[in-house]
C-alpha cells in the first residue's frame, strides 16, 4: 500500500529560554512510516513523546532535525523544511488533525463550525448528518459550543476532523472524554476511514479502543526512539 | 480724474492682477492667487470683481455693472460712477453694448458674444469650504482632483430631501478637471456657463484669489445620473414682460400677500417691453 | 515559495532620534492570507505598520507592492496621487479608532458610499444600494443608512469603518488594533465578522495586534516583534505553540487564558 506519512530521523528538543535555556529533548532519531488505509497507534507511557511527536506530524510543533515527508496530490512534501504557505495548503487538502480540545470560536454555531470543513455544496447537511451520528441533537447544531460538555465539545471536533475527508487523519485521544456509545460511534468512524483510504495516526489510552482500532501499534520511550 | 492712474489701480497692479489671469485661463477653473490690493470700499463689496475689472479695462471698453441682474441698485451705480470717474470710459445698460460686465449674483439672460468679458465678484472661491474647513486639504483635493466629499454633500442632499437641495452657489466641473464655485448666482444661470462664447473671470478680494473660464469650455454641474441638474425657476411669467424663460424676482407690493414676479435682469425685461412684450401685471396696471 | 508576494518590505529601518522604531526589517505578504504583527508596546508594530501602508517613510529599506497588473511598484516611490488613489481604490485602512476613518456628520450610507463615488460613482440608485449591502454584511439594521454616525455605539462605528473600507473590494487591507477598546463581547462580533469577510472575499491582511488570542483566531501567520526587531515569524499555531524565541516564550508564557 502507497506510504502516506513518514519521518526520518525525527528529532525535536524544547529549549525553555524562561528557565535559563534548559534543554529538553523529547524525540530524536524517529522513523515512522503509515500507509494508506492503515491505522497506526502511537503507544507508550506519559512522557514518552506521543504528543509531541503528533504535533511534529501536523506541523504545529517545529522539528529540530530530520524529515516528515506527506503525500500531497500525489508528491511527498517535507512539512519539517516547508515554508508556512505550504504548510497550510497541506493541512487543508491532505492532513487533518483532531486535537484534544476544542478551540472555540466565539459566536459561531456547532452546525456551521463542522459544515466549514466540509468544502462541498450540501456542507451543511452532510455536518447535521454527522453531528447526529456522533449524538449531538439537533436542536444543539444551531448553539456555539462554547457551553457544551468536555464531551460534546470533543465530538465537535471529531465531526470537524472526520467530514473533510482528508487523506491523512491524526486523532489525539480521540475518545477520552466520551462514553461507551459514543465510543463505539467514534471507532465505527476510523474503521470507515480506514475503509476508505485513509491514513490514520492516533494516540489513545483507552485499551479497548485502541485494539479496535490499531493496525499495528508504534511503540515510544521517553528520550528515544521506537521500535 | 485727478490723481489717480486709469481705472484706479497702478500699472503694476495691473500687471500683477493680469499675470494671475493669464495663469487663470490656462488652468480653467483652478484658483490663482493674487495680491488683492487695499481698494476705496470695503471687503464685501465686490472689491474683487472691482479689481479684476480694473485691470482689463481699455479706453475704448463700454463697461455694464449689474447687481442681482439690475444696473439700478445702489452698489452697481456706485461700481458704474467710480469707473466712469477713474477710467473715463463709456458705460451702459445695455447687455449688447458692453465689452465687459461686472456682476455679482447673475449672468445675463441675453446670450454674450465672443467679445465680451463677464467679470464675477466672488466672495468665497472655495467650492469645498463649508465642507472641509482646512484649506491645506481643499488644496490637496483640488491637486489631486478628489473630489468625493462633494458628491457625498450631494448624496446626503438627495437621501434627506429626495433632491439636491443647492440652489445657488451650485458647485461646477470646469473643463472636467477643477471643482469650481461658480459665485452665488442662482443654480438657473449654471447652464449659460456652460460653452460661453464670453470668456469668465472670477475674483474674490477678500480670499485673495483669481479663476477664469475660457470661452468655449464645458461647465458641468454636479449630479447623478439619476438625479440630473436641473434649473429651477419660479413658475410664473413676468409680470411686466410676460417672459417665461428669465430668472424672476419676486417682489412684495403690499402688506396684504400681494406679490409681483419680475424678470431680475432689468436690461432684458425693458428689452423685452420696449419689444412690445407685455406681461399681466403691466396690463393690469394700465387698465387701471 | 514559488507563488509571488502581494507586498514585501525589505531592509525597512526607521529611527526617531535615538529610538530605533525599525531595525533593517524584512517582510512579505501573500494575497489572500493574513498576517499578524504582535508585540507590546513601543515594538515597532505599528510603526511597521505605517511604513508598509506608506504613511510614514522608512529611513532605510523599501516596500513593493504588486498591483493586480502584476506590476511592481516602490511605495515610497510613488507619486502622491497614486498612493491616494492606491489607498481608496486596492488598498483599506482599518483604523483602532474608527472616528479617524469616518466622516462624523455624514450619513451612514454617505460614509459607505464615498469611495465609491471617489473613484467616479455617478448613479445614486446604485450608491445607496451598495450601502445597504454593505450594512448588511457588517450586520448593521438597513434602517440607520441614513443615521449620523453619532448616533452609533463603538462596535457599529468600527463595522461601520470597516463597511466603507471593504465597499471597493480592496486586495489587501491594513488593520491596527481593529478591537481594542471595544468590550468583549462586542470584540467577539467583530472578530468573527471579519474573519468571514476575510476568507470569503480573500482579502490579504496585516493585523497590527497586542492580543495574541485575536491573532490566534484570525491570522495565517504571525511575526513578533520586540524593540523594532521582528524576532520570529511563522505559522501562527506553530509559533504561538512552540515559540522558538526568547521573547515569544515570555510573550506567551504571559497571556491570560480565559
Amino acid at each position: 500500500m502507497t506510504v502516506m506519512l513518514q519521518t526520518r530521523a525525527l528529532a525535536k528538543t524544547f529549549t525553555l529560554h524562561l528557565r535559563s535555556g534548559l534543554r529538553m529533548p523529547v524525540l530524536s532519531g524517529v522513523d515512522l512510516d503509515v500507509h494508506a488505509g492503515e491505522c497506526v497507534v502511537l503507544s507508550g507511557p506519559s512522557g514518552a513523546g506521543k504528543s509531541t511527536l503528533m504535533r511534529c506530524l501536523y506541523g504545529n510543533y517545529r522539528a529540530e532535525g530530520g524529515r516528515i515527508l506527506a503525500r500531497h496530490r500525489g508528491e511527498m512534501i517535507d512539512l519539517a523544511a516547508a515554508d508556512p504557505r505550504t504548510v497550510l495548503a497541506v493541512r487543508h487538502e491532505t492532513l487533518g488533525y483532531v486535537s484534544q480540545f476544542l478551540r472555540v470560536v466565539p459566536r459561531i454555531p456547532a452546525i456551521d463550525i463542522v459544515a466549514e470543513q466540509a468544502r462541498t455544496s450540501n456542507a451543511r447537511e452532510r455536518a447535521s448528518e454527522i453531528l447526529l451520528k456522533l449524538n449531538i441533537p439537533a436542536r444543539l447544531h444551531a448553539i456555539p459550543p462554547a457551553t457544551f460538555s468536555g464531551g460534546e465539545q470533543q465530538r465537535i471536533n471529531l465531526a470537524r476532523g472526520f467530514i473533510a475527508g482528508h487523506p491523512i487523519l491524526l486523532l489525539d485521544e480521540p475518545t477520552a472524554s466520551l462514553d461507551a456509545e459514543n465510543r463505539m460511534v467514534v471507532i465505527d468512524m476510523v474503521r470507515t476511514a480506514r475503509a476508505n483510504g485513509t491514513a490514520i495516526v492516533a494516540i489513545c489510552h483507552d485499551a479497548d479502543v485502541r485494539d479496535a482500532i490499531a493496525d499495528r501499534l508504534f511503540t515510544m520511550t521517553p528520550h528515544q526512539d521506537a521500535a | 480724474m485727478k490723481g489717480y492712474n486709469f481705472a484706479y489701480l497702478d500699472e503694476q497692479t495691473k500687471r500683477m492682477i493680469r499675470r494671475g489671469l493669464l495663469k487663470a485661463v490656462a488652468i480653467p477653473g483652478h484658483q490663482v492667487p493674487f495680491g488683492s490690493r487695499e481698494m476705496p470700499l470695503p471687503y464685501g463689496w465686490g472689491t474683487g470683481g472691482i479689481q479684476v475689472t480694473a485691470s482689463i479695462l481699455g479706453s475704448d471698453d463700454v463697461l455694464k455693472v449689474i447687481d442681482q441682474g439690475a444696473d439700478d441698485t445702489t452698489d452697481a451705480v456706485s461700481i458704474r460712477r467710480f469707473f466712469a470717474r477713474t477710467a473715463g470710459i463709456r458705460t451702459t445698460t445695455a447687455t449688447a453694448e458692453a465689452t465687459v460686465i461686472q456682476t455679482r449674483h447673475r449672468i445675463p439672460e441675453k446670450q454674450l458674444r465672443e467679445d465680451q468679458i463677464i467679470v464675477y465678484q466672488v466672495p468665497q472661491p472655495e467650492p469645498l469650504s463649508r465642507l472641509e474647513p482646512s484649506r491645506v486639504e481643499t488644496k490637496r483635493m483640488h491637486g489631486l482632483a478628489d473630489y468625493g466629499l462633494m458628491h457625498v454633500k450631494l448624496y446626503e442632499d438627495i437621501s434627506r430631501f429626495g433632491q439636491i437641495s443647492i440652489s445657488y452657489d451650485y458647485p461646477v466641473m470646469v473643463n472636467e478637471r477643477y471643482l469650481t464655485s461658480p459665485s452665488p448666482i442662482p443654480a438657473f444661470d449654471n447652464p449659460k456657463m456652460d460653452m460661453m462664447p464670453a470668456l469668465q473671470l472670477f475674483g474674490a478680494g477678500r480670499e485673495k484669489r483669481i479663476y477664469a473660464i475660457p470661452p468655449w469650455t464645458r461647465v458641468k454641474s454636479l449630479d447623478f445620473d439619476d438625479h440630473p441638474f436641473r434649473a429651477i425657476n419660479a413658475s410664473h411669467p413676468c409680470g411686466l414682460c410676460g417672459a417665461t424663460d428669465s430668472y424672476l424676482d419676486e417682489v412684495v407690493t403690499d402688506d396684504k400677500g400681494g406679490r409681483l414676479f419680475v424678470c431680475s435682469d432689468t436690461d432684458h425685461c425693458a428689452e423685452r417691453r420696449c419689444n412690445g412684450h407685455v406681461g399681466s401685471d403691466a396690463l393690469r396696471e394700465a387698465a387701471e | 515559495m514559488t507563488e509571488p508576494t502581494l507586498l514585501s518590505g525589505r531592509g525597512l529601518g526607521l529611527t526617531f532620534g535615538p529610538i530605533t522604531a525599525l531595525a533593517d526589517e524584512n517582510i512579505d505578504l501573500w494575497p489572500g492570507e493574513m498576517l499578524a504583527i504582535v508585540g507590546e508596546s513601543g515594538s515597532g508594530k505599528t510603526t511597521l505598520l505605517n511604513v508598509l501602508s506608506g504613511r510614514i517613510a522608512p529611513d532605510r529599506g523599501t516596500v513593493w507592492y504588486r498591483d493586480p497588473a502584476d506590476q511592481l511598484h516602490d511605495v515610497h516611490a510613488m507619486p502622491a496621487p497614486a498612493l491616494r488613489t492606491l489607498h481608496r481604490s486596492d488598498w483599506g485602512f482599518v483604523h483602532q479608532d474608527p472616528r479617524q476613518n469616518l466622516r462624523m456628520a455624514v450619513s451612514a450610507g454617505g460614509n459607505v458610499g464615498e469611495r465609491l463615488m471617489a473613484q467616479g460613482g455617478r448613479h445614486y440608485g446604485d450608491i445607496r444600494a451598495a450601502a445597504l449591502d454593505w450594512l448588511a454584511q457588517v450586520e448593521i439594521d438597513a434602517l440607520r443608512i441614513d443615521d449620523l454616525p453619532r448616533t452609533f455605539s463603538g462596535g457599529m462605528l468600527q463595522r461601520l469603518q470597516i463597511a466603507r473600507t471593504l465597499v471597493t473590494h480592496p486586495r489587501l487591507v491594513f488593520m491596527d488594533e481593529p478591537t481594542g477598546g471595544l468590550d468583549v463581547s462586542v470584540q467577539a462580533r467583530l472578530l468573527d465578522l471579519i474573519r468571514s469577510l476575510v476568507s470569503r472575499l480573500r482579502i490579504a491582511v496585516v493585523l497590527v495586534t497586542h492580543d495574541i488570542a485575536v491573532a490566534r483566531l484570525l491570522a495565517h501567520r504571525i511575526a513578533v516583534m520586540q524593540r523594532g526587531r521582528i524576532v520570529e515569524t511563522g505559522l501562527t499555531d506553530q509559533v504561538l505553540d512552540d515559540p522558538q524565541h526568547p521573547y515569544t516564550q515570555l510573550l506567551v508564557s504571559s497571556v491570560l487564558n480565559a
